[in-house]
């Protein structure tokens, strides 16, 4: 009997410690909590789990150094005889009422965050926020720019055949960019499947629906690059399309507006020339990798059924129109989206000439983006 | 007794295969039910172990995302319904006969029907393997429109959930009719056993919320076939709309999972503690409160889909108040052992750390009812964490203190104590070292169902793949002990736990006879 309650005592203060260093290592470093805040509505979030978390360890104690203190002493093997009680109305009624005072207490100040946090009005400045399989795309209403973000990371450093640089899966190529200080009001939707846009720093994570449109506001404090994440399982690479946000100054924001829309206006001189097929080609492999190879495998091999390959295939190897048009508006029912309302002309020609031209796929085709540009209408 | 024994005989049963394929007997359809969940326990076990192997280190390494996909989800709805919810089914059709002094179930064909059900279910899960495009990989959740795409397997995901439905329904109509018709005389309501009174309300839970789901898939089936449009916006429909249906039935799923645990460690905690159950009236109403509150708490499952700030507060306040009846539980547990005379056999060591380590899911479910911290973790590994707490070392860990607790009763003979304390301890130090550290990890900002993460996730991660090896292989040890048990365990005695009082202990032999109570018993 001593060794059993030995046992139980070893295996209960193992317990605790296992607790304990974990709980130490909690506090010690942000990394094991809520990041640091870095907008208001971030900072009650944080403070709320504190408060909550320490209302639980309180209650906790309590309850359970009662349990292991009656483990402890009203054991048969000590020979403790058992009492017969088995109501008490009056205690029962009091750890009723108790643990109802205690929410209440708990939901004043969580009632006041919500009504902040969804208070989206009057924001400084608007971004229409588009989740698409599997990349985000920021559009700037004001200002008429309009951007896909995809993931930056090697193919390479997933795979484990290249070092993980500093920032693995949590890079982009075009990140969101907005002026510190400033209320930025989110619209968000979705074009597929159900994603959500997730940035710890500011307490802001909301779902992105097709055919809704939702809002949700963020006021960055400090300059700096805010890391997230799609929150809600989109498919295959749900985990590989990361958000990252640039709070830039007032007048660094001014320049990156500037040299936005100067990219713009080439794009748009770009869409009226005519290009060769090597040109094509080369721009073309840069759209495949970064829109087209996580599905379709950057050798073009797919994987099928749900990914066909494109190597040898009936559309890209075939009629110049259909293959067009898939491309740009997509398959029903299927991951295959339609990019027409992603990409550029010149993106679309180029990579819909790739598409012909690699993999072995030899047609010898070029697409110009004139004839993008004809089968929008 | 000795008459039931001879009656027994005088019947012709078939023996080997046909026994179980045609067997209308409760106790027969509880074994099947056992071994089922087990089979499905280790089978959905293996993918979680998969999973932690992925998770091991960052980048990928054995799995693509699609297959690492299809494993999260199945290993979601084999564990829900393959494992822990016919677990319980096992234990009421052991159970509840012997506990209210009936000779079997109410509907026994109906039962052997609701049982079979069961492998052609799992089959359709499992073959999804080898079928074309792979097997489901949309969640367990199954939300549309990501459910919308994929192959032929989504549509046996379907089928799979509408025949464990059909299952479930009648299980539930066979346990709520034996209850209420088939009581010993003198057996009222408030006099049943605390296992009984939570399967009764699990059972009515079951027949309110499971054709929910079927609808919710059906309606996924005609949009994937028929030409509809419920959930697809570009057709008019709602993608909302199916989370809202999804989780009017999940939620009480959740209970469903968690009453008969509690109406189990209900019955283990008095019997080790020598002492009667502390607010048996009080344990009832918290129970049925339970089971109100869950219907209208289910969009805290959604609070980031951007629903309209009065209905944030309203299912935030909804679910916080569900923290008192699950409290009440919790103190009454506690005084149950408060000044008793405890001794910690396995079923009591499962008890207790079910208690502890049941309450810390049940905090983090507290945080996660608080909006606004939910917006933070919800889809994070915090949730994960959150819903192991409560079904690991909730209702899985119930499930072994059951098992520990009746298996003299059910076979005749004693298990192994050395080895059950064994799986105890293993099980709950391992268990620890694999979910308490995913709470940092939803914490510091890892989503769930992502097959690679950022570099600041890799050691806890490790640690949590590390545990999961471990728990995963202490389960061998609960398969070692039962089979022991059943082979070469001792000669266990009528009633071999000092502090047990209800009728299976009191009023039949180790093992019960086939047929329960013939006649009924005299209760005093």
């Amino acid at each position: 009997m001593a060794s059993k309650s030995r046992a139980l005592a070893a295996g209960a203060l193992a317990a605790l410690m296992t607790w304990g260093t974990m709980a130490a290592a909690w506090a010690a470093e942000s990394k094991y909590n809520l990041p640091t805040p870095q907008s208001q509505v971030a900072r009650e979030i944080y403070d709320l789990h504190i408060l909550i978390l320490w209302v639980c360890v309180g209650i906790f104690i309590v309850v359970f150094g009662t349990m292991f203190y009656s483990i402890w002493k009203h054991r048969k093997s000590v020979g403790h005889q058992p009492a017969h009680f088995h109501e008490n109305t009056k205690l029962e009624v009091l750890w009723t009422l108790i643990p109802f005072a205690i929410l209440v207490g708990m939901a004043i100040p969580s009632t006041k965050t919500i009504l902040n946090m969804r208070d989206a009005s009057n924001p400084d400045m608007t971004v229409k926020v588009t989740g698409y399989q599997w990349k985000w795309e920021y559009e700037y209403p004001a200002e008429g720019i309009r951007f896909l973000s995809t993931l930056a990371t090697p193919r390479e450093q997933i795979t484990n055949q290249a070092a993980k640089g500093e920032h693995y899966l949590l890079e982009v190529d075009n990140p969101l960019v907005v002026p510190v200080g400033k209320k930025v009001r989110l619209l968000l939707t979705a074009n597929d499947v159900i994603h959500s846009w997730w940035v710890p720093a500011f307490g802001i994570k909301q779902d992105a629906i097709p055919g809704y449109v939702k809002d949700a506001w963020f006021k960055a404090e400090n300059v700096g690059v805010y890391r997230g994440v799609c929150a809600e399982l989109c498919g295959k690479d749900h985990g590989f399309m990361p958000i990252v946000v640039e709070v830039k100054s007032q007048e660094d924001y001014d320049k990156w507006l500037m040299a936005q829309k100067a990219a713009k206006a080439a794009a748009v001189a770009d869409a009226n020339k005519t290009y060769t097929l090597d040109e094509l080609k080369a721009a073309g492999e840069k759209v495949y990798q970064t829109h087209c190879a996580a599905c379709h495998q950057p050798d073009g091999k797919g994987l099928p059924p749900a990914f066909p390959a494109l190597a040898g295939s009936r559309i890209a190897t075939g009629d110049k129109a259909a293959h067009i048009d898939i491309v740009m508006n997509g398959k029903a029912n299927t991951a295959m989206a339609a990019f027409g309302k992603q990409l550029s002309d010149v993106e679309l020609a180029a990579v819909i000439t790739y598409e012909r031209n690699a993999f072995g796929n030899a047609t010898g085709d070029v697409v110009q983006p004139a004839e993008i540009k004809a089968s929008r209408k | 007794m000795e008459a039931t024994h001879a009656h027994e005989h005088g019947h012709a049963h078939p023996t080997g295969l046909m026994r179980w394929l045609t067997t209308t007997n409760h106790k027969d359809i509880g074994t099947l039910y056992l071994w089922f969940s087990f089979i499905m326990l280790l089978t959905g076990g293996v993918m979680a172990l998969l999973i932690r192997a992925e998770l091991f280190q960052p980048g990928l390494q054995i799995l693509e995302p699609e297959v690492f996909n299809s494993l999260t989800t199945l290993h979601g709805l084999i564990m829900v319904f393959g494992a822990i919810m016919p677990a319980f089914v096992g234990f009421a059709n052991w159970q509840v006969p012997m506990m209210i002094g009936a000779p079997d179930m109410a509907f026994p064909r109906m039962n052997n029907w609701s049982f079979w059900l069961l492998p052609v279910a799992a089959i359709l899960l499992i073959a999804q393997f080898f079928v074309p495009g792979g097997a489901v990989a949309g969640g367990w959740t199954m939300y549309a429109p990501l459910f919308l795409q994929g192959g032929i397997a989504n549509d046996m995901t379907i089928f799979a959930v509408h025949i464990l439905g059909i299952s479930s329904i009648m299980g539930a109509i066979n346990i709520i009719t034996t209850i209420l018709n088939m009581r010993a005389p003198g057996m009222t309501l408030m006099k049943m056993p605390l296992f009984v009174w939570t399967w009764l309300i699990t059972a009515y839970l079951l027949i309110a919320v499971m054709p929910v789901l079927a609808g919710a898939v059906t309606m996924l089936l005609t949009d994937r076939h028929f030409g509809t449009h419920f959930f697809n916006a570009a057709g008019g429909g709602d993608p909302v709309m199916f989370q809202h249906i999804f989780w009017f039935f999940g939620h009480p799923e959740v209970y469903i999972m968690i009453l008969p645990a509690f109406g189990i460690i209900s019955q283990v905690i008095p019997a080790f503690a020598r002492k009667p159950l502390f607010g048996y009236a009080s344990m009832v109403y918290a129970t049925a409160s339970i089971a109100i509150l869950s219907f209208i708490v289910w969009a805290h499952h959604m609070f980031t889909v951007g629903m309209p700030t009065s209905a944030q507060l309203f299912f935030m306040y909804a679910t916080m108040l569900i923290a008192v009846p699950t409290g009440v539980k919790v103190f009454n547990w506690v005084a149950t052992m408060w000044r008793g005379s405890m001794t910690f056999e396995t079923p009591m060591l499962f008890a207790v750390g079910f208690v502890a380590l049941f309450t810390i899911g049940g905090f983090t479910g507290l945080v996660c009812a608080i909006t606004p911290v939910d917006i933070q973790i919800q889809d994070t590994y915090y949730v994960v964490a959150h819903f192991h707490y409560v079904l690991v070392s909730g209702a899985l860990f119930a499930i072994f203190a059951g098992v520990y607790f009746w298996l003299p009763k059910w076979t005749g003979r004693m298990y192994d104590e050395k080895l059950g304390k064994l799986h105890f301890w293993l099980s709950a130090i391992f268990f620890n070292i694999l979910f308490f550290p995913m709470h940092f990890l939803g914490l510091a900002g890892m989503q769930r169902r992502v097959p690679d993460y950022p570099l600041q996730f890799a050691d806890w991660n490790m640690v949590s793949s590390i545990g999961a090896f471990g728990f995963g292989l202490s389960q061998l040890i609960f398969l070692a002990v039962v089979l022991k048990t059943i082979r070469a365990g001792a000669k266990a005695a009528d009633r071999p736990w000092e502090g047990a009082d209800s009728l299976e202990w009191t009023h039949l032999p180790s093992p019960a006879p086939y047929h329960s109570f013939e006649t009924p018993p005299v209760l005093k």
